[in-house]
């Protein structure tokens, strides 16, 4: 079965294809079946191929093309789908929590007008992103980078009535569209320089001297702004706060824990190119630590609950970013996955608190739902723990794994950040958690009307993320637990570079009690300010209000870039309309026509209208045509 | 026996005739005779070049271009009918609808 891998992108497309076509005729309950279905059956695929790989014990992986695509002159790219241990990890993780989300969807979209257009689009998503994910070449790879946008935009923008869900996922699309330019710039780079679009030739090359030095650079920066797009980072993030427009499915899956972490996974397939450049990766390194604080501190002010997931989204993929850029592939790896858990389950869960209080998303009126949804609250508690890194929970060995990476290859500043980001991560976790489920219940009448836990459909995924929340850490246990126990560490390590530095015994300790106290120092703080003295937080608003107004304005980026770029652009639009467009172009089309009608009224006077005029032209036209025969 | 060249001359005769006839006359009739005039004397240099090579090719042509000619002439002479069914009038200087 595992040789049928090259089936795990395309039985997904097939669903998406059948149901955006036909799904107007289908049943409710088939479309939901049908599409869970199809990633279900990619899962098993998946299942299947790592098993093939892990009973392999090498890193050649699967191979296979399935035709020649564009052939010119010394140029061939093929559709080949490769499905080695990086791949498999990531479809995995795809088609697993995919799943989860699909069967999620059935239960929370139940009463959605577009349900079959809804499971189109799902389906379709998943099928770019497993092309990206098992794409063997770096076009194929551009396919599905491209598509996964497309979708993301449909998506965000799927309640398209609503003017503020379609302008998010215009919003989306044109922020990612300036990262994918840079994007396709270092695809030309390469063709160029390497000669090929194979991902294994281009890791290659490097070290065959291929591309010097600062050409890698170069093409390691510019695939890294594709990337800031994709995966919401400095200066790039501006789209996934708006992204939460769309549905909390879709929030869960596509913002969450696969789409934004493809930048990561690009990151990844390339490590070939990234560590080859010390430079292009300190860039990666800081990008990633900045955004993690920089988000986190924006998490503190928000209101609606999905946004203080999506600023944390963006922090949590700075920590991956920075993992890859201190060399710790597996690391970010490790933390793409456990994230993918933890932070789809904390959506979904926010989702059913969402659904349970009839589409309310502003924490000001929620409060005390603990009681009231008893299956939502510790599945939510769970995902939080995991996020905060609490010990023994999945994201606390994740974490750990990227700063003590940070730590062993003596960038402290870079570790600094991200201990202080982790306690950042704990508070805005916990003040969610405080607000949202503690205190008095501030829902008001109408709401409390809707109050009811959600459907089976909706808690069964919760649960079974909140398990592998909980323990998906085990697979990446330190160092510490002996030489053997990182298995993920191991199994990745087969295609990505594995870390030289070391650190003695007693210095991992004290990096684990450090990464324990900040998670407990964050959880304590936000305990003292929205549960014990909950007035803390308004005295402090109160005593800094320039502060206050500087995080509740997101720093006024949006601003910045609607004066520095959007602005102008406009400005300059319009000047281009109005000099350009009106003079030249219309200037021209209008010329052109009076130049015609003039012409027409000089060739007038030779219309007479009179026979004999005409057969006297006629007669002329015979003679000279005559004359010039003869002479 | 009559030289070829003394047909050509007719034929000659007749075309410049014909000519003359199409740009003096104002009748829509009249000057469609004449052009019929012009059209067999193109007929008769056919034949008598026809003649003079000794070949039957300008006879065969000849006959396709009466045929032709009776063609032309029944749409000619229907839409001179329904001209002046219309107009009352088939004076070329009363048809001037193209004057630009």
């Amino acid at each position: 079965m595992a040789d049928l891998f090259w089936l795990i992108p395309l039985v997904p497309g097939a669903g998406a294809f059948v149901l955006l076509l036909f799904g107007r005729r289908m049943s409710r309950r088939w479309i939901g079946l049908q599409a869970s279905l199809a990633v279900l059956i990619s899962f098993v695929l998946s299942t299947a191929g790592l098993v093939r790989l892990v009973q392999a014990r090498s890193g050649t992986g699967l191979t296979r093309t399935l035709l020649s695509w564009i052939v010119s002159g010394s140029f061939s790219t093929s559709i080949t789908f490769r499905f080695d241990e990086l791949a498999a990890v990531m479809a995995l993780v795809v088609t697993g929590v995919g799943f989860l989300i699909h069967v999620y969807s059935a239960g929370y979209m139940a009463d959605d007008k577009a349900y079959d257009r809804y499971f189109g689009f799902l389906n379709l998503f998943t099928f770019f992103m497993l092309v990206l994910v098992l794409a063997g070449d770096i076009v194929l790879m551009f396919v599905g980078w491209e598509g996964v946008g497309l979708c993301s935009y449909l998506l965000i923008g799927f309640w398209f009535d609503r003017p503020a869900a379609a302008k998010a996922g215009m919003k989306a699309f044109v922020v990612n569209r300036i990262g994918d330019a840079a994007f396709i710039i270092a695809i030309l780079l390469l063709l160029t320089a390497v000669g090929s679009s194979s991902l294994s030739a281009i890791n290659a090359a490097p070290a065959a001297a291929l591309l010097s030095p600062a050409l890698v650079t170069l093409i390691a920066i510019l695939l890294f702004v594709g990337a800031t797009g994709k995966s919401a980072q400095i200066p790039l993030y501006v789209w996934l706060p708006d992204a939460m427009e769309g549905p909390t499915p879709v929030s869960a899956l596509i913002h969450a824990a696969t789409m934004v972490t493809s930048g990561v996974y690009m990151v990844c397939r390339l490590s070939g190119l990234y560590a080859a450049s010390a430079a292009a990766s300190s860039v990666v390194a800081w990008i990633g630590a900045v955004t993690a604080v920089f988000a986190a501190t924006m998490a503190f002010v928000q209101n609606d609950i999905k946004r203080v997931l999506a600023y944390s989204t963006i922090s949590q993929i700075g920590y991956m970013f920075l993992g890859c850029g201190v060399g710790a592939y597996a690391a970010g790896l490790f933390h793409l996955v456990t994230h993918a858990f933890f932070k789809s389950l904390l959506f979904l869960a926010a989702g059913s608190v969402i659904h349970a209080l009839g589409g309310e998303q502003d924490m000001r009126r929620m409060g005390g739902l603990r009681k009231s949804l008893p299956a939502t609250f510790p599945v939510f508690l769970v995902g939080a723990l995991a996020i905060s890194g609490v010990p023994f929970l999945s994201g606390f060995f994740s974490k750990d794994a990227i700063l003590r990476s940070a730590f062993a290859g003596g960038r402290y500043v870079l570790y600094a950040l991200g201990l202080a980001g982790a306690v950042m991560t704990a508070f805005y976790m916990f003040r969610l958690i405080y607000r949202t489920f503690y205190g008095e219940p501030k829902a008001g009448p109408a709401p409390e009307r809707h109050l009811h836990e959600s459907p089976r459909t909706m808690t069964v995924p919760l649960v079974v993320l909140a398990v592998f929340s909980a323990f998906a850490g085990f697979a990446g246990l330190p160092v510490l637990f002996g030489d053997r126990a990182n298995i993920f560490g191991r199994f990745a390590g087969r295609v990505l570079r594995p870390v030289t530095h070391h650190l003695a015994p007693s210095t991992e300790v004290v990096l684990v009690l450090a990464a324990t106290l900040s998670a407990l120092l964050g959880i304590g703080l936000a305990f003292v300010f929205y549960r014990r003295s909950p007035a803390i937080p308004e005295r402090l608003v109160r005593r800094f209000p320039r502060a206050y107004r500087l995080l509740a304005g997101k720093y006024y980026v949006d601003e910045a870039y609607e004066a520095a770029i959007i602005r102008p652009l406009v400005r300059g639009s319009e000047q281009v309309y109005r000099h350009f467009d009106l003079k030249v172009v219309d200037g021209a089309l209008n010329g052109s026509a009076a130049a015609a009608g003039l012409a027409g009224r000089g060739l007038n006077v030779l219309q007479s209208g009179l026979l004999r005029d005409y057969a006297l032209a006629f007669l002329l036209g015979a003679i000279l045509f005559v004359g010039f025969l003869l002479i | 026996m009559i030289p070829p060249l003394a047909f050509l001359g007719l034929a000659a005769l007749l075309f410049v005739l014909g000519t003359i006839a199409f740009f003096v006359k104002k009748d829509l009739l009249v000057q469609f005779m004449a052009v019929e005039i012009m059209l067999n004397a193109g007929n008769l240099a056919i034949l008598a070049l026809g003649r003079a090579t000794g070949k039957a090719d300008g006879q065969a042509l000849v006959l396709f271009v009466i045929t032709v000619a009776a063609a032309e002439a029944v749409v000619g002479l229907a839409i001179i009918v329904l001209v002046f069914r219309r107009r009352k009038s088939i004076r070329t200087d009363d048809l001037k609808d193209l004057k630009g």
